[in-house]
């Protein structure tokens, strides 16, 4: 039998991953990079699945990624549109620039 | 001519609609003839049937009109009764009112409310009358209600006088505490007897209840209740004083003849609720005898010549209620008789004084008026000696002293009651003779302005002579025993109690007359023979200081301004704010300050609100895991 990866260490990876992707949605300001780090998040959140599902024999970790790529995919398409509108309405990146939505 | 009796008081209704509809579109001659025209019509109808009223040996004749409200078990019908007692009302609320308004016509000739004077004066009348006419209490309210509306519009008639407002004002609100008590009194009466028609009632009344049994008791003293309020009798007196705001002739008619002496009707009406409360009988009596002499005080001090008028006739309706309080009915409704005739003659003689002084009430600053208003003078004097009940030839004589008789022999009544109708019998001379030295004699202080026409002097000449043979209808048994009023009256009141020694009677006339007129003769040593005397007397401490308190009516005003106006003012100012608002006011206030905190978190920035969700998501994680 192959000697296998225990689950704590897929785990702990995916919990670190998951918190260097939210420490960037916390500390980046151009938007483009809070993106990109939503994406490592979700990346890790599918490690956790995909972990989850081979401790257990169950395919339904790595169909579950395959669902949260696809939801990417999407929206990223859909945060991109964003980014432009952005860019071509306040002519920066910066996230905290658009505040003008408060209290 | 019976079928005719609505139109007693229809016809001074109609001459109200006409002058209220189209009064600004007629010409003044046109308005005096619809104004007085329809009182002169309803008072020649009276005088028909009266007539036929004796003719057919004094038989009660019902109209019923329409059936006013049915409702369940209640009806009330529109329906007039004429008796022996409404007849005697209806006499001299027509008669004595048609001379008043012949008087208006020239009193308020200059006047731009003219024909709204008149439209008041007419539904005056008309709710007069269909109080004293109607068969049930509800039809009786209706006109109890009517008259005060009247009231309250007529003393308030000068109305662009603030001051005049508040006395309308204050008229209207004090009688109105005697009504809700009469209206009380009705419901209470209904509820127990089930039903308002007044025969019907008195016959229920002494077959369902025993003499001095509680509900007979607060029956009666809710209804004397309103009585009080409406005749201005101690404690609800306040209003009649300051109820001479209003044209003279409003003084003359509501103000002394008519309207005030409805509370002595009402007691006479419902007579038999009375001797079935001995209690509350009594207490009529005490009322009215304290009133008399609480009232005369007053009016001894009083400069205004209406004032003085105002507190004598609280004074004499304190005499009425003194007579009903001892059972003596028929007296108490011929001195309402007797008073009216000479009461109102003295308020349109003081009217003519006051317009030919050039508006001055204050009877100080007038004087020498015997030489120019020679005929004003003579009326006046007519009417003040039966108002002193000058002894033989006056109306009021013969009146005031079958209410001291019977006062004195009655059963329910005795030396007490008997000795306060004497010493105000004395106040009474007192002070209406001080009124007549100081106004007509003496020297001459202010010029005439005018002098009265036809159309004043008649109805002055007229009520005159009423005043002198008014009371040569009942003549007591020790001079004539002519007791035509009181054989009159005997279909709708018991006998009243029987004549006891003749000696006796003639014993207390001499002394009651002895005492009017040394009230005359003191009058005229302390205002003729020696003024002087009487000013030094007058500034001296301790009587300068009674004469304050009598002359604000024993402090009754400043009493209830420190006992109700100020409390229910302040009261008011308090609920100004609705205090118990302020507990919803402080929910409200503190879900602003939670939403204003609570605003601050929206900050706009989108990495705070990340932040903001990974917190939340640590904490109720945190949470599961602790609780688990």
């Amino acid at each position: 039998m192959m000697a296998t990866v225990p689950m704590e260490h897929g785990l702990i990876l995916a919990a670190l991953i998951f918190a260097l992707g939210f420490v960037g949605v916390l500390v980046r300001r151009n938007i483009v990079f809070m993106l990109m780090s939503i994406e490592i998040m979700l990346n890790a959140v599918g490690i956790a699945f995909v972990v989850a599902g081979a401790r257990w024999g169950q395919p339904d970790g790595q169909i579950m990624f395959i669902f949260i790529l696809t939801m990417a995919a999407a929206e990223v398409s859909v945060g991109l549109a964003l980014v432009i509108q952005l860019y071509h309405n306040l002519k920066t990146l910066d996230a905290d620039a658009a505040n003008s939505m408060k209290g | 001519m019976h079928n005719y009796l609505f139109l007693i008081p229809a016809l001074p209704f109609a001459g109200f609609l006409i002058l209220a509809l189209a009064g600004r579109r007629l010409s003044k001659t046109t308005v005096a003839l619809v104004g007085a025209g329809s009182v002169g019509l309803s008072a020649l109808l009276t005088m028909i049937m009266a007539i036929e009223f004796i003719g057919s040996q004094g038989e009660t004749f019902t109209q019923t009109l329409w059936t006013w409200m049915k409702v369940g078990g209640f009806s009330a019908s529109i329906s007039f009764t004429l008796d022996a007692l409404s007849l005697v009302m209806l006499f001299v609320i027509t008669f004595v009112g048609f001379l008043i308004h012949i008087y208006s016509t020239e009193f308020m000739q200059n006047d731009e409310g003219y024909s709204r004077f008149f439209a008041y004066m007419n539904l005056f009348v008309g709710s007069m009358l269909t109080l004293v006419l109607a068969d049930n209490l509800l039809l009786l309210y209706l006109g109890w209600e009517g008259v005060g509306l009247c009231s309250y519009l007529l003393i308030g008639f000068w109305y662009k006088d603030p001051a005049n407002g508040a006395a309308a004002r204050k008229a209207f609100i004090v009688t109105r505490i005697g009504d809700t008590s009469m209206a009380i009194g009705l419901f209470l009466l209904y509820a127990n007897l089930g039903t308002l028609h007044i025969q019907e009632l008195m016959h229920r009344a002494s077959a369902e209840w025993q003499i001095g049994s509680p509900l007979a008791l607060a029956a009666a003293a809710l209804l004397l209740g309103g009585a009080v309020g409406k005749s201005a009798q101690l404690p609800l007196q306040t209003w009649l004083p300051d109820a001479m705001a209003g044209p003279t002739p409003v003084s003359a008619l509501i103000h002394a003849a008519t309207m005030v002496t409805a509370g002595v009707y009402l007691i006479a009406r419902t007579h038999v609720l009375f001797t079935l409360a001995p209690i509350v009988q009594t207490a009529v009596a005490v009322i009215g005898a304290a009133t008399l002499l609480l009232a005369g005080f007053s009016a001894l001090t009083q400069k205004d010549i209406k004032r003085v008028l105002a507190y004598s006739t609280i004074s004499q309706i304190g005499y009425m209620f003194l007579a009903l309080g001892v059972g003596a009915w028929s007296a108490a409704m011929f001195h309402f008789m007797t008073h009216a005739f000479f009461k109102a003659l003295l308020f349109l003689g003081a009217g003519v004084v006051i317009l030919a002084q050039h508006e001055e009430h204050d009877m100080f600053k007038m004087g020498g008026l015997r030489k120019r208003l020679p005929i004003v003078f003579w009326t006046f004097l007519l009417g003040s000696a039966s108002l002193s009940a000058l002894p033989l030839v006056t109306a009021g004589f013969y009146s005031k002293d079958l209410i001291l008789w019977q006062a004195w022999s009655s059963p329910t009544g005795g030396l007490w009651l008997w000795l306060a109708g004497l010493l105000g019998a004395f106040i009474t001379s007192l002070y209406t003779f001080r009124m007549v030295f100081v106004t007509f004699f003496g020297k001459e202080k202010i010029a005439l302005s005018m002098k009265p026409g036809r159309r004043m002097v008649l109805p002055l000449i007229v009520l005159a002579l009423l005043s002198i043979v008014g009371g040569f209808v009942e003549l007591p048994e020790t001079l004539g025993n002519l007791p035509l009023f009181s054989s009159f009256m005997s279909g709708v009141f018991p006998a009243s109690s029987e004549h006891a020694a003749g000696t006796m009677e003639q014993l207390l006339q001499i002394v009651a007359s002895l005492v009017a007129v040394s009230g005359i003769g003191f009058a005229y040593i302390l205002y003729i023979r020696k003024p002087a005397f009487t000013e030094k007397f007058a500034a001296a401490r301790p009587v300068e200081a009674l004469r304050r308190f009598w002359l604000s009516g024993w402090g009754f005003d400043s009493l209830y301004d420190a006992l109700f106006v100020k409390p229910f003012i302040s009261i008011a100012r308090i609920i100004k704010h609705d205090p118990i608002d302020s507990g919803y006011d402080g929910i409200v206030t503190m879900n602003t300050a939670l939403h204003r905190v609570l605003s601050k978190t929206q900050t706009g920035s989108i990495r705070w609100y990340a932040a903001g969700i990974a917190i939340g998501v640590v904490v109720f994680l945190g949470i599961v895991i602790i609780l688990s």
